[in-house]
Formats: C-alpha cells, sequence, structure tokens
C-alpha cells in the first residue's frame, strides 16, 4: 500500500443564510457534512453525486479556498488549516485544480504563454528564457504542438482549451490534481482524449487524482477508488469495480440503474428516482436518503446510519446492512 | 403512400468570411408518424441547424437553404410564408429547447407562459386557457397544476422546468416534437424520468419525436430508428439495433468506442487520430481527417448513402451493399 497523501476526517462546511439588520446567521446550509476519507499516493478517487450534494463544495474545502466550519484536512502530513502561511504558499504548489469548463476558466484576453505561466509567476520566479522554456514543455507534456505559445484561447477547441488548463495545473508538479467535471463541456471524441492523457500523465508523473463527475462512465473508467455523497454526506465509498458490481447503497443502486447505455433496449430497463434532493438547510433527520429511498424502514427517519463494512475496503451508510 | 414527414436534397450553407460553408447536405430523410428518430452527432455536426431550419428559425444570415424539400403531411415547409409557417409552429410542430434554465422567461409565472402559447394558437378565452394550461401540466405528471401556475420559474428545480417546457411545447397538441437535447444539463436521476415523460407522451398522443442528443445511450433507450450525423451529412442510418450493435460506418465505431467504459478499458486513440475539421468545401469524404480506413477515392468522391441491408444505409466507400 503506498503512503497516505491526504486524509480528511470529519470535515464540515455549513454556509451560513444571513437576515435582519445586523444579518445575523438566521439558517445553515449543511453542504458538507462530518465527510471522512482518505487518498493514497498515484491513486484517483473518483466522486460522484447529484447536484446540491456538495461535491464542489468538498473540493473547495480541500484546497483551502474556502474555510470550513470543522473538521481537519492532512496533505502531506501537514494540517491545511493549522499551518502558517508561508507553509501553505507551499503547499499550494503541490494542490491543483483543472475547472470544469475551458470556456470560462481561461482568461480571452491572455496569450496561452501568460496562461501556463502564471503560477510559476507567483511561485518560482524563473527568468523569462526558462519561463519560455518550461511553457514549451508544458504544452508538449499535454499534446499541444510548440508554436501555440504565442496564440490566445480562442483559437482553440475545446478539448484544447482543456489540455492548456491541464498543463497550467501541472506547471508545478502538484502532487494532487483535482479534476472538476474535466470533460463536462466538450465532446465525446475529445472526452476520449483528454481522458487518455490524464491516464498517461498519472503513469508518467506519479500523480494523485480527485475527479469529480456526474458522468458515471467517465468516473468508473479513471478511478481506483469511488466515494458516492448524497446531500452532504458520503453514501457509499469503496473499490471502482467494487461498487459499479456490488453497488450496496439503495442511493447508488438508483444512480447505477438510471444511467442508459448503448445495450439499453427500451426504458424500461433504467429507472427514475422519484422526487426531489430535498433542501440542505433542513436535511431529513436520521437518513437523509430516507425521503426518496425505495427500502425505506421506520429506523431510517430517526438514526443515522453508520459506515459499515462490507469486504475489500467497501462500505456504505445504510440500516438494511 | 405519403411519407409523414421527409427531408429531400436539404442544403444549408453559412456564409463566412472563407466563403459559403456547408453546413447541412441531407440528401433524404424520412420521419414515420408516431416513431421516435433519433439524430446523434457531435457538436457542430449539424444537428441543431436541422431542427432550425424544420421550424423556419434558421437565421439567415449566416445561414442559407440553398436547395430541398422538407415536406410535412405532403405540403413543403421550405415554400410557406412566414405567416402560414407561423400556424403550424407550435400547432403542429413544436420543439424543447436544450437548456431549461434559459428556456423560460425568468420574469413571467409559469401560468402566464403557457396560456400565452395557449391563447396565440388557439381562440379561447383566458379561462379555457387556463383550464387546458392545467391540463396540459397534469399531463407532464405534475401534482399541484393550479399552484404551479403562479410559480416563477426559478420557483422551480431543473426538472420541474424542462416538464414545463415540454407541457408548452404540447399545449397545442403538436403533432411532431423535436427534443433538441432535453436532458443536457440535468442529472442522471432526473433524466431518466424526463426520458420516461418523453416516451409515454409519444405513445399516447401518438406525436413523432425529432430525438437530439450526442449520447448514445440517450437514443438507443428511446429511439426506433437513428441517423448519425457529421458534418453535415447522414453517414449511417437505421434501427437503433442495426446501427448500434453492427455499426459499418468508422465514425460511429469510433463513437461509439469512444464511450469510457470500466477502468480495463482502453480507447483506442488510433482510431480516433486528432480530429481536425475538415476544410471548407473540401472534396472527399466529410470523415477522411478520422479515419483510418482511407482510400484513394475517399479523397475525392463524396460517398453517396448506400442500403446494406433492409433498412441500414452507410456511406462509405468500403462497405458495400449485399
Amino acid at each position: 500500500m503506498n503512503e497516505t497523501l491526504l486524509q480528511v476526517s470529519a470535515l464540515t462546511k455549513h454556509f451560513p443564510i444571513l437576515a435582519g439588520f445586523f444579518s445575523r446567521p438566521v439558517a445553515w446550509v449543511k453542504a458538507v457534512d462530518n465527510v471522512n476519507f482518505e487518498v493514497h499516493q498515484g491513486e484517483t478517487l473518483g466522486i460522484v453525486g447529484e447536484s446540491g450534494c456538495g461535491k464542489t463544495t468538498l473540493v473547495n474545502v480541500l484546497l483551502n479556498l474556502i474555510e470550513p466550519t470543522a473538521g481537519q484536512v492532512i496533505f502531506d502530513g501537514i494540517d491545511l488549516f493549522g499551518c502558517f502561511k508561508k507553509e501553505l504558499r507551499e503547499l499550494r504548489q503541490h494542490l491543483q485544480i483543472v475547472f470544469q469548463d475551458p470556456f470560462w476558466s481561461l482568461n480571452p484576453r491572455w496569450l496561452v504563454k501568460d496562461i501556463i505561466a502564471e503560477p510559476l509567476d507567483v511561485h518560482l520566479k524563473l527568468k523569462p528564457a526558462e519561463l519560455i522554456k518550461r511553457v514549451e514543455e508544458l504544452l508538449d507534456m499535454v499534446g499541444l504542438p510548440k508554436d501555440s505559445v504565442y496564440k490566445s484561447p480562442h483559437e482553440f477547441s475545446g478539448g484544447q482549451r482543456q489540455r492548456i488548463a491541464i498543463a497550467r495545473a501541472l506547471a508545478l508538479n502538484p502532487k494532487l490534481l483535482v479534476l472538476d467535471e474535466p470533460t463536462s463541456a466538450i465532446d465525446i471524441f475529445s472526452q476520449a482524449q483528454i481522458l487518455a492523457l490524464l491516464k498517461d500523465l498519472k503513469k508518467r508523473l506519479n500523480l494523485t487524482y480527485i475527479l469529480i463527475s456526474h458522468d458515471l462512465s467517465v468516473v468508473h473508467h479513471m478511478s481506483d477508488k469511488i466515494m458516492v455523497m448524497y446531500l452532504g454526506e458520503v453514501v457509499e465509498y469503496g473499490p471502482g469495480d467494487d461498487i459499479f458490481n456490488r453497488p450496496t447503497h439503495p442511493y447508488t443502486k438508483a444512480l447505477l440503474s438510471a444511467i442508459p447505455d448503448i445495450n439499453t433496449d427500451s426504458l424500461d430497463d433504467i429507472s427514475e428516482l422519484e422526487g426531489a434532493v430535498p433542501s440542505a438547510i433542513n436535511p431529513p433527520k436520521g437518513c437523509r436518503f430516507n425521503t426518496r429511498c425505495s427500502e425505506v424502514m421506520d429506523i431510517c427517519s430517526e438514526k443515522k446510519p453508520v459506515a459499515s463494512d462490507i469486504g475489500c475496503g467497501h462500505t456504505a451508510n445504510c440500516h438494511l446492512l | 403512400m405519403k411519407n409523414y414527414f421527409e427531408i429531400k436534397n436539404l442544403k444549408v450553407d453559412y456564409r463566412t468570411y472563407e466563403g459559403d460553408q456547408n453546413t447541412l447536405d441531407i440528401e433524404h430523410l424520412v420521419l414515420e408518424k408516431g416513431k421516435c428518430f433519433g439524430l446523434v452527432g457531435e457538436s457542430g455536426a449539424g444537428k441543431s441547424v436541422l431542427a432550425q431550419t424544420i421550424l423556419g428559425i434558421l437565421s439567415t444570415p449566416p445561414g442559407v437553404i440553398k436547395s430541398g424539400e422538407i415536406l410535412f403531411n405532403g405540403e413543403d415547409l421550405l415554400a410557406k410564408s412566414e405567416g402560414k409557417l407561423r400556424k403550424i409552429r407550435g400547432k403542429k410542430i413544436s420543439m424543447i429547447f436544450q437548456d431549461p434554465m434559459s428556456t423560460l422567461n425568468p420574469v413571467f409565472t409559469v401560468g402566464t407562459q403557457i396560456t400565452r402559447v395557449i391563447r396565440q394558437n388557439q381562440r379561447v378565452n383566458k379561462k379555457e386557457a387556463i383550464k387546458r394550461a392545467i391540463e396540459k401540466i397534469e399531463l407532464v405528471n405534475m401534482p399541484d397544476a393550479e399552484d404551479i401556475l403562479d410559480c416563477y420559474p426559478h420557483e422551480l428545480s431543473g426538472g420541474q422546468r424542462q416538464r414545463i417546457i415540454i407541457a408548452i411545447a404540447l399545449s397545442c397538441d403538436a403533432e411532431l416534437l423535436i427534443a433538441d437535447e432535453p436532458t443536457r444539463n440535468l442529472d442522471v436521476t432526473i433524466q431518466a424520468g424526463i426520458l420516461k415523460l418523453i416516451a409515454r407522451l409519444q405513445k399516447e398522443l401518438n406525436v413523432t419525436v425529432l430525438f437530439i442528443a450526442n449520447n448514445l445511450g440517450l437514443v438507443s433507450a428511446t429511439c426506433d430508428h437513428l441517423a448519425m450525423l457529421h458534418e453535415g451529412k447522414i453517414i449511417e442510418m437505421g434501427t437503433t439495433k442495426e446501427v448500434l450493435h453492427n455499426p459499418h460506418h468508422p465514425y460511429t465505431k469510433a463513437y461509439i468506442e469512444a464511450i469510457p467504459k470500466d477502468a480495463e478499458h482502453s480507447i483506442h486513440l488510433e482510431q480516433i487520430a486528432k480530429g481536425t475539421a475538415a476544410p471548407v468545401n473540401s472534396t472527399g469524404c466529410a470523415n477522411i481527417s478520422l479515419c483510418l480506413e482511407k482510400e484513394e477515392q475517399c479523397h475525392q468522391l463524396v460517398p453517396p448513402l448506400k442500403p446494406i441491408v433492409g433498412t441500414h444505409f452507410v456511406a462509405c466507400h468500403r462497405v458495400h451493399g449485399k
């Protein structure tokens, strides 16, 4: 087993809803509630869930872009929220992110050179010649021609822009790369190319990924471990193939049976999940999934289920177990 | 027998600074009444241009309809005046647009938006329009229809909004429904519900659906027939089973291959070699830059759409019918 790179324990983020003259909090949006997991060096962790389940809040906290309400994130042996600013600056080099939509995440007025060199400028203070050399090296790494250096983002297609975003994220040799829906805004062939590139880079540079996606086939294709989230909580966690072959939590089952693939002949083969996601301000008591669960019992609305191990490091939070 | 809906030799160009670019070139396409027809392709393949051309809402310029006929119940839609088209749009042919978040007007209530469409197309008073609106909202499986009429779009979730849009599209009993990626930007759990709703309405109301998608899984589950569109041309067409389980065209094969599967599956990238768009008005096969099996004639001749077996058509020089 490789060493643990990232350890998250009891991580919680509640956003206040402010109202009144003094802007006092009147309620709290429980975006992420008591999330625990570990990511080992060289692993890919896939995070799956509906929109509004707290995936994006979770990574924002992991990258220390927002402060958590409670809990701890230990990256490479250092507590992300208890360290000095100087240490944090050092750490940020190793924590990078690729955003969802490459049409928004690249500044349209900058040249590719400036976009990719920005993290280098901030952290390393290289000489211009070295800078260009490094940028060219990075472009080569993500499969773009060297003459892209002096081009603007609008000259590239969606897939190529995402390559630029990846090059920027790789500029400082990070250890952990967070991929926030890296292929949701691009076409199927570009998606295939980007996924292959990411797999190849991971092998070559010994990277660790946290991949967020709502496309389950992408997550299955990329991930060693998968974490399924619902309304700010983890409902199931385990090795990728195991989750797909042996889904245990009713929510995971519902999620998996809702996607049609090319072998789905009729709509009777897929099932929909009734109802909408409840509000995160007043999440249901007990198991948060109890309002939509098909196998709901009396205990579900009273007691919160705990994670139970079902073998192979696969855990699910459900009273059925 | 006359076909219900037929497209013949439709050519649409887009005017650009580099000359007219051929965006859509469809020789022949037939929709059967009461069936669901899938149209699949990447973005930029011309799917939405086709939908806009059918409805007569293609912006010209930059679009130019060069030639062709779109026959609906035997009448050519392209030859009709704007006034006559208005009588067909919404009443006979209707459309669900891709993004449920931005299709509804945020400053009007749902009720206003539905009754406006109803009163535009049918001579009814306000009371009757509201009654019909409630019927339509119940038709799309939404409880508390009367309360929903007073809601603003922001009060509804994405799935609910898409249901309202479907209700608006069917509010005047349209016969042909064009669904342009109706489940894009929706969660998978909600997506299944919307797909089932469209399928149910199609059967109950005997509506013909033109289902536009870029995901083959969706098409496989919902459609009876499908056409693969690439660079504005249909390159493979047939029943869903024929095309997806026995694809002949290299592009269709690559499209299926590019869907990510489990962790062991490695996508064969040679097959999806660097795809750059073909230059404006190039001769030869549109798939030339992606194809691995190309021959000399692929560079010179545009392959015609030929029947392979029964209803299965393929446009490739290397594929020959039996």
